[in-house]
């Protein structure tokens, strides 16, 4: 099998799963427990928070975790709007988010408040004059994602958070589920207020996340209940899942430290070959994460060749997951401006360092026999 | 390029008469024992400063660790060139770029060795004129600068520094003796820890635990507390004193109202026996005048009865407020505040006395022999030392 559907979800590592299968056998005690065999389920979840505070750089009382990129979206932004909107009910994100940001601000319509969509250029960059442009008196957020989940675009997030400290009534939230241990991103540096990450995309386990919510930041819980993570996400702590998911991190860290030069390899590889076959567009922009390439063959249904590839075993997929089954136009895709014919027959090759350059190759023959067989048919 | 080095500045230090080697020597001492994780780096000392040699090290993982040492004023991270206006110039403009939040500079040359072709002042406007060019919206500001550019041409090298990081101030831990710290779980007591350290002083600490009414997790609580002030100074000696027995019989046998008077008298009994057993010649507590009920003079003045040693009372004057910020600042304020019961918190009585009278308390002593419970408390102490190091058996090492 060659798998390269690596930003819907990542092959849990081994080495992660060990640590889940013991944890879950080991220590089940509840951390809230007051007896010694919950005291030490509590001790490890304290020292997996403290190890992914010190490899983000952050605090461990700023780190929450939650059950994935969703939730820790919608605690940020339902978080931020119902805490603060004595200050204002205005927040701005852009056109290109995930439907875990997109949809949480189309919630708080019912609530009175208004939200700015920010536009992005054809390289699925958003403008800097725009957002200064969109900021207002009423302002409570500003909610714009590190790496694009479709096709790969890098936003300007220090950039972001340079004109978002001007303003100190306004939080900047950043969703960088795509971007963990892929693009590096310092909280600190650029004046984030909160962040949400997700453990499946970095070879943790589907259900596991992290929200990055930085001292200044006050939310208003989603959940209520026990008072667990600092009474931000009440609910007993998934233990053995936090534990993969803080391994996935480290494992993923040094990954990046060390092998991100061979992915970007592989990436430009696919770039250089997919940019050669005749018929297709290139949606990826040149400075774009590494792990993501999108490309669009207009003429051909996206899924007919997901099916043809999938026959040879070789996974890619159409938009992103998430969105997939809504309408068959990609969001982000016609954000960017592009037309119908190229919004609507997309592909998206996901990388992860798992990969290796042969499957790359392998991935590539059979895209190309697959697109002239579907033009000999039509002929 | 790259800072090689880190320039230690000492401020009071410098004041001490005679016995100066001796402070700058444990500084030394102290600075090398915090950085001895990292390979190959080395504290130096030439011509009344001192220096870090990276050798190759992150500068900003080093600095972190040398900031927090007692004694230090200020540090800033260096480099170090040959003598040669080229390499001058590359080197200054290096530093300053890697400062944060710099708008304003201004450079200030000294030329010691004067054999340097150029002249102080004229290197002056060659350095201020190069990074002039180089950079972009920075200006040169020589009264209200951001940042100095400092660049010192000595004989052997130049040596080119920025930024100014303050450092912890105070005295070198070891300088002034040593002091058992009565560490209780709460806030003050560490941040107690902490201002005396912060006089050179070396602690020990000691914990009174009552076992079942207080938790292993209570207990586990003081060793995290220790473990971060060891970031301050030494490894800490923490002297557990099973207290379960002495509590009850307190409780048991002496009236309701005096019975956490007589308990803070047991426990500085208890501890004067370990400063004698560890020859440490002072207390330190984290007691405050007016917190809480029992914090009044005539509590203070009827528990002290009981000790001459010295009592080092470091959050003596401050209000509530300014030791939580300063818990915030060292980073012990979160393990504070975990809620599990101490020994002071169980068997609370329900009218304790606020203005205890020494005579009654020793009346009511003299009612009943407590020698032998405190005897055996003292025999079942168990001490734990802590250091700065990770302990692989607490970190779920294969887990994680």
């Amino acid at each position: 099998m060659i798998y390269l559907d690596n930003s819907a979800t990542t092959k849990p590592d081994p080495a992660v799963l060990e640590s889940f299968n013991q944890v879950s056998r080991q220590y089940y005690g509840n951390p809230s427990s007051i007896h010694q065999f919950g005291g030490t389920a509590e001790k490890l979840l304290i020292t997996a928070k403290k190890q992914a505070a010190e490899i983000l750089q952050v605090e461990k009382e700023e780190l929450i975790f939650t059950s994935g990129g969703t939730e820790g979206n919608n605690m940020a932004i339902k978080g931020v709007a119902l805490e603060h909107q004595n200050r204002g009910k205005h927040i701005i994100t852009s056109e290109i988010e995930h439907p875990s940001v997109f949809e949480a601000c189309e919630s708080l319509k019912k609530l009175g408040f208004e939200i700015t969509y920010l536009p992005v250029n054809d390289k699925g960059v958003i403008s800097i004059s725009d957002l200064k442009a969109a900021i207002r008196d009423d302002t409570i957020l500003i909610s714009i994602m590190h790496v694009n989940n479709e096709i790969g675009s890098i936003q300007p997030i220090e950039e972001i958070g340079a004109i978002a400290g001007n303003y100190p009534k306004l939080f900047f939230h950043v969703d960088d589920v795509q971007g963990l241990g892929k693009v590096p991103l310092d909280l600190k540096k650029s004046g984030i207020d909160l962040c949400t990450y997700s453990g499946h995309k970095i070879h943790g386990l589907k259900g596991t996340g992290m929200l990055y919510v930085n001292k200044r930041t006050k939310l208003f819980p989603l959940f209520h209940g026990g008072s667990q993570e600092s009474a931000l996400r009440s609910g007993t702590e998934n233990l053995a899942g936090i534990v993969a998911m803080v391994k996935a991190l480290r494992l993923i860290k040094e990954k990046e430290k060390n092998e991100i030069a061979k992915m970007y390899e592989m990436q430009q590889f696919i770039m250089n070959e997919v940019k050669a076959i005749d018929g297709v567009n290139m949606n990826t922009p040149e400075e774009a994460a590494p792990h993501i390439v999108n490309i669009s063959v207009p003429g051909i249904k996206p899924e007919v060749i997901i099916h043809m590839l999938g026959e040879q075993n070789i996974f890619i997929s159409t938009k992103s997951a998430c969105s997939s089954k809504l309408k068959d136009e990609s969001k982000v895709l016609a954000a960017c401006g592009f037309q119908a014919d190229r919004t609507t027959s997309a592909l998206r090759i996901s990388l992860s360092y798992d990969n290796t350059m042969e499957e790359i190759k392998t991935f590539i023959g059979a895209l190309k026999s697959a697109i002239s067989e579907f033009k000999k048919a039509l002929e | 390029m790259e800072f090689d080095h880190i320039l230690i500045r000492y401020g009071e230090m410098a004041l001490k008469g005679k016995n100066i080697k001796q402070f700058i020597n444990q500084l030394q001492q102290n600075v090398q024992q915090k950085i001895k994780e990292f390979p190959g780096v080395k504290v130096k000392r030439t011509q009344g400063r001192m220096f870090v040699l990276l050798n190759g090290n992150d500068p900003k993982a080093v600095m972190e660790k040398c900031k927090n040492v007692f004694g230090t004023q200020s540090l800033s991270l260096a480099v170090k060139v040959e003598n040669d206006v080229e390499k001058i110039k590359e080197a200054a403009l290096y530093a300053l770029n890697n400062g944060e939040n710099i708008h304003k500079f201004k450079v200030t040359v000294k030329r010691i060795n004067k054999d340097f072709p150029v002249r102080s002042q004229e290197m002056n406007q060659v350095l201020g004129g190069h990074l002039l060019t180089n950079t972009d919206g920075i200006t040169v500001d020589v009264h209200h600068p951001d940042v100095e550019v400092k660049v010192e041409i000595r004989n052997e090298a130049t040596y080119i520094t920025s930024s100014v990081v303050p450092g912890l101030g105070g005295l070198p831990v070891g300088t002034s003796g040593k002091s058992l710290l009565l560490l209780s779980g709460g806030i003050d007591s560490p941040v107690a820890g902490f201002l005396s350290m912060k006089r050179g002083v070396e602690i020990e600490a000691i914990h009174f635990h009552s076992p079942p009414y207080t938790s292993e997790r209570s207990k586990q609580k003081v060793l995290d507390l220790a473990k971060q002030l060891t970031k301050y100074g030494k490894s800490i000696k923490v002297h557990i004193v099973p207290f379960t027995k002495l509590q009850q019989e307190i409780f048991r046998e002496m009236p309701d109202a005096y019975a956490m008077t007589i308990m803070r008298r047991m426990m500085f009994r208890i501890s004067e026996k370990v400063c004698e057993q560890e020859s440490i010649l002072s207390l330190t507590t984290g007691e405050n005048l007016g917190q809480v009920a029992s914090q009044t003079m005539e509590s203070m003045h009827t528990i002290n009865e009981v000790t001459n040693y010295p009592i080092i009372r470091p959050l003596v004057t401050m209000d509530k407020q300014e030791v939580i910020e300063l818990s915030h600042e060292i980073g012990t304020y979160e393990t504070s505040i975990l809620p599990y019961e101490d020994c002071c918190t169980i068997f609370v009585p329900k009218s304790p006395k606020t203005k205890p009278k020494r005579d009654k308390v020793n009346y009511y002593e003299s009612t009943h022999d407590f020698t032998a419970s405190i005897q055996e408390a003292v025999n079942g102490i168990e001490t734990i030392k802590i250091t700065d190091k990770k302990d692989p058996t607490e970190t779920f090492h294969d887990l994680l």
